[in-house]
Parts: C-alpha cells; structure tokens; sequence
C-alpha cells in the first residue's frame, strides 16, 4: 500500500523566526531502509519541544540527527537539511565535535561513567579545554540539576553508587556542565520510578530558563506537563513490510492534546491506538 | 497450612507433572559435569604430584645458580633462567604495543568492510597456527634474512618469533575487553563533544584495561612454555654463560627440560623434573601478578 500521507506541519508562526534548529525535508536511512521520512519541523529558543508517538515512529532517529549521532552509526545516512543557528549541521563548516559540546544530549538508561561524581560532571569541561574553577562548574552544575545537596559530601564516590534517578540527573548536570545551547533527552524518564520522574520533570522546567530542550518521550502526560511544543510522529508500513515513520503534526502542545488537526494524533493522545 | 484450592479450572489431567523423573535428569546431568571437572582435576593433580615427588629434592640454590653441566648432579638452569627472563621481557615489549594497538584499530577505528572482515578472520586463523610454523618463519626471516641484524640464533630472533606467536592471541584478547564496554558509555563521551580519542583513552581503555593485561600475560605464558620453534630456529641447549645483550645466544628453560629428559641417565630425568617445577612456578608468578594487577585497576575504577 503506497501511503500519499504528506506530513503535516504546523511551526506556529510567532516562533519560526527564533528557531535554533531547523529540519528541511529530513530522510533518514539505515542502509537501504528508508527509517524516516520528510521531516521538516523547528525547534525554537528557549522552549521545551516534546517527541511523541508510537515505537518505531523514528522520533529518536529525528532527535539523534541533531547532533549527529547517526554519524557513530555506519549504516546510516540523513538526506535533507539541518540547520542550527542557520548553519548547515551536516555541511562542512560544522566540525561534530564542536557542536556536540553545544548541543548536549540525555540518553534513555542512565550512563554515568564509571569515576566518581565530581570526574563524571568535570569530564566534558576537562576534555574541551575549560579554563575556570573546576570545583566551582561542577557545584554549579550539580545545582542546576537539583542534585547538589544529595552528593555534595560524597563527590568522591562512584556516580555508579547513586540511584537511578539521581544517575540521570547526573548525566543532566554532566551535559548541562559544558553549556549547551540546546539538550537533546531521548526518553530520560523511562528507565525511573515515578518520583524520580517527577524530580527530572522539574528539573525540566527549570532548565527551560536557560536552554532549549527536545525531549522524546512515550509518556504523553510528560508530554503535555513539560513541553511548550509538541510534535507527533507515527509510522506506516512500507511495500517491503518495513516500517516508515513521518511527522504528523506539530503544534503547541495545548493544541496536540485538544484540539488536533490530524485524527491520527486525536486518536493517539486520546489512547485509543499507540 | 490453607488447603490448596486450583487456580484456574484447567484440569490437572491435562498435565503429566512427572516431578521425580525430572529431578532424576537433574541429578543426572549434575553428576555427569561434576566427573567433567573431576577427571581434569586428576589429571593435573597426577602430573603435579609425579613431577613434585621426583624432583623436589633435587631443588636446591645451587640448581639454580649453577650453568649447565656434563654430570648430573653439578648441572644448573641458571643461563636457561635467564635467558626466559630476558624472552618474556623482550617478548612483552614487542607483542604488547603492537597486539593492543592492533586490537584498539581493529574495534574502535577500523570501518566494517571487506578487507576487515578478511583481516578479522586471518587473525583467528593464525591463532590456531601450530607453533613450529611460527618457528620455521621465524628462522628464515629473523635468523637467516635479518641476521646482520639480529645476530642469527640469538634471544631478538627468539623473541619477535613468539611475539608473532602470541600476538593474535593479545589481539583477539584485546578486542574481547574492549567490545565488553557498553556503548552507552562511548555514546555518553562523544554526546559531551569528546573526540575519537578521547573516548578511548579516557573512557573506554581504563575499563578495559585490566581484561587486556589479563590476556596478555596469558598469552606471554603461553610463549614461555614454548619449546618447538625455539628448537626451530635454533636455540642452543647447552649454555655456559648469561646472555649479554639481545644478539646474545640463549637457553630457555622448556628447552633445557627437554634436553634432561632426553638423556639416558636417570639423574639427568630428576633435573628436568626440578626444571618442570622451576618453570611452573614462573608461570604461577606470572599468572599471579596478572591477578593482582586486574584486581588493583578494578578496583581503582570503582
């Protein structure tokens, strides 16, 4: 079955001039498979952008285009346009070290490395070249990410000792550490307990203040509590029998969730299918 | 005690529940792998024993201290205790550098392709080459082509013969520990905008560190126990003075062994026995510290 689906794409218009990062007609191939298709949405400054939809909609594949994540992945192959700051990401004056330190990312299982608290948050300034207090940057970054009073008197211990929830906040604080522009979260929440969610949905919105933030996630209350914007993805198959996945529809976040354009996000944030 | 109630209405006609023919194949198969291990422990505990009982008291420091004599009872493995030392040194300062280096390019760095996947199985390939190969190449190459300068039979020709010998070993090694770190953890370094290399030594080498020691010094006592390529390529067996310097002739201990025991005289027989357990408590140092030194990078870790 050939789908003539066209994504619909609404970047509300008051916003589109201060995007940070721009997808044009984004294809995504993992080797021959197309994995998503035509993509085109904008993240603007200083807002909380919400991924959302089925499992194999292509939302990570989206989220780790934009700091180029896919390039540790050999088969695959991004086709289209990403913009960040105007700049072409994939062309040839953005050199991917560089903006990786700019556009930090969260990733769905906590992974702190195996040193201790304080090595973990001073990683990232250590190996990009940073010139200030060190004791201080890693104090003011584990405030940040509301985790300084549960640690301060045990930096020295293993960032493996903590808790799943204050792990992830760990790995918040070590991205936040070399100040980002942007954060990237890949489902941060599904490996925690519900507290702990909710101390990482705090956090979220504190850290709005200062960054921008795209954040996938299955949970659709997550979704409606901390993003400004929300962006619905979903999947069709293909003639092959593979999965394709597009973006359905784009809008503020209030928007999505009642009074969506699209039935097939009607039908999804209701619950009825996904 | 509450009386049982079914849980569901599945009648218990449906299943065969057959417990004590079940537990029986348990019992079975537990017994059949405990003889498994029992049998190798015999076997090793055999050979100890005969080897610890005939030349135990021949050991003594003179034995140690003493080159290699015509009679018996004055003869040595001093110069053959050397010369391994000075082997496994050599040895480690050439496969180590190359074998871990080769194994880092060929997991982190090397691109999936063709030519990879040709290397990949070339390497396994060469780590179940017979070790009188090794030895043959080794003459050819390092004692007959390179003689100027490696000075012909001498402890650098020994030395790079075993290191090819081992190094598909620390290679493969090398690439087993390094494939053990999730990729989360290169994911985490290179999402904080850390370089290839970064990652690697910062992040992945540490964690990997103790796996890779451990199978080098493996594979180094591997090429201590080596006894057929050193013959190959023409290692001398008697030996009268300490090697000087890597142009030097040597003596290793297997090969010194090997030429007690194939003497007629019983006396010569309890030397190679005292050999045995000299070179057997080499190799237990040598694994030994192995042990050690991954316990304390561990344990840094923490």
């Amino acid at each position: 079955m050939v789908s003539t689906n066209k994504s619909y794409v609404t970047t509300p218009e008051d916003l589109v001039t201060e995007a940070v990062l721009r997808a044009k007609d984004v294809n995504v191939y993992y080797g021959s498979n197309l994995a998503v298709r035509d993509v085109s949405l904008d993240i603007p400054y200083n807002q909380v952008v919400a991924f959302i939809g089925p499992s194999g909609c292509g939302k990570s594949t989206i989220l780790r285009c934009f700091n180029r994540m896919n390039d540790l992945v050999a088969s695959a192959r991004v086709q289209g346009k990403i913009t960040f700051h105007g700049q072409d990401l994939y062309g040839s004056g953005v050199d991917p070290v560089e903006m990786r330190r700019r556009i930090g990312m969260v990733f769905q299982k906590p992974n702190p490395f195996p040193k201790s608290i304080y090595d973990n948050v001073a990683f990232g300034a250590r190996i990009n070249g940073y010139t200030g207090d060190l004791d201080e940057l890693v104090e003011d970054s584990l405030r940040k990410s509301a985790l300084w009073d549960e640690v301060k008197d045990k930096l020295k211990d293993s960032g493996l000792a903590l808790s799943g929830g204050q792990q992830q906040r760990l790995c918040i604080a070590r991205a936040i550490a070399i100040s980002p522009e942007v954060i990237l979260m890949d489902e941060p929440c599904s490996a925690l307990d519900p507290i702990s969610t909710l101390k990482v949905e705090e956090l979220i919105h504190e850290l709005k203040q200062q960054y921008t933030i795209v954040i996938v996630t299955h949970n659709m209350q997550q979704a409606s509590r901390v993003s400004d914007l929300t962006a619905f993805y979903n999947a069709e198959a293909t003639e092959t029998g593979g999965k394709v996945g597009y973006l359905v529809e784009y809008n503020r976040t209030e928007v999505i969730f009642q009074n969506p354009t699209q039935e097939a996000t009607q039908a999804y944030v209701s619950g009825r299918f996904g | 005690m509450t009386t049982q109630t079914p849980l569901t209405d599945a009648k218990s006609s449906d299943f065969q529940v057959n417990l004590s023919g079940r537990y029986k194949i348990d019992t079975i198969f537990a017994i059949a792998t405990w003889s498994a291990i029992a049998i190798s422990i015999l076997v090793l505990v055999t050979l100890l024993l005969s080897v610890l009982i005939e030349g135990f008291p021949r050991l003594s420091w003179s034995f140690l201290t003493n080159f290699p004599s015509r009679k018996p009872e004055e003869a040595g493995l001093l110069s053959a205790l050397a010369g391994t030392i000075w082997m496994m040194v050599t040895i480690t300062a050439i496969a180590f550098p190359l074998g871990v280096g080769a194994g880092i390019y060929l997991e982190e760095f090397a691109k999936d392709s063709w030519l990879g996947r040709v290397i990949e199985i070339n390497i396994n390939n060469l780590a179940g080459v017979p070790s009188i190969i090794y030895g043959l190449l080794g003459l050819q190459v390092f004692v007959r082509f390179m003689e100027p300068l490696t000075g012909g039979r001498s402890i650098i020709s020994g030395a790079l013969t075993l290191a090819l010998l081992i190094l598909p070993i620390i290679i493969v090694s090398t690439r087993e520990s390094l494939r053990a770190i999730p990729d989360s953890l290169r994911q985490a370094g290179f999402a904080l905008g850390a370089t290839e290399w970064q990652v690697i030594s910062r992040q992945v080498l540490p964690i990997a560190f103790p796996g890779i020691l451990t199978g080098t010094i493996l594979a180094l006592s591997r090429a201590i126990g080596e006894t057929a390529p050193l013959i190959t390529i023409g290692a001398l067996t008697f030996i009268s003075f300490l090697p000087e310097n890597l142009q030097s002739p040597f003596t290793v201990l297997p090969i010194q062994v090997y030429n007690w025991v194939s003497r007629p005289q019983q006396e010569f027989h309890v030397n190679s026995a005292a050999g045995i357990i000299v070179l057997m408590v080499v190799l237990l140092m040598m694994n030994g510290t192995a042990v050690l030194l991954r316990n304390k990078f561990q344990k840094q870790r923490g």
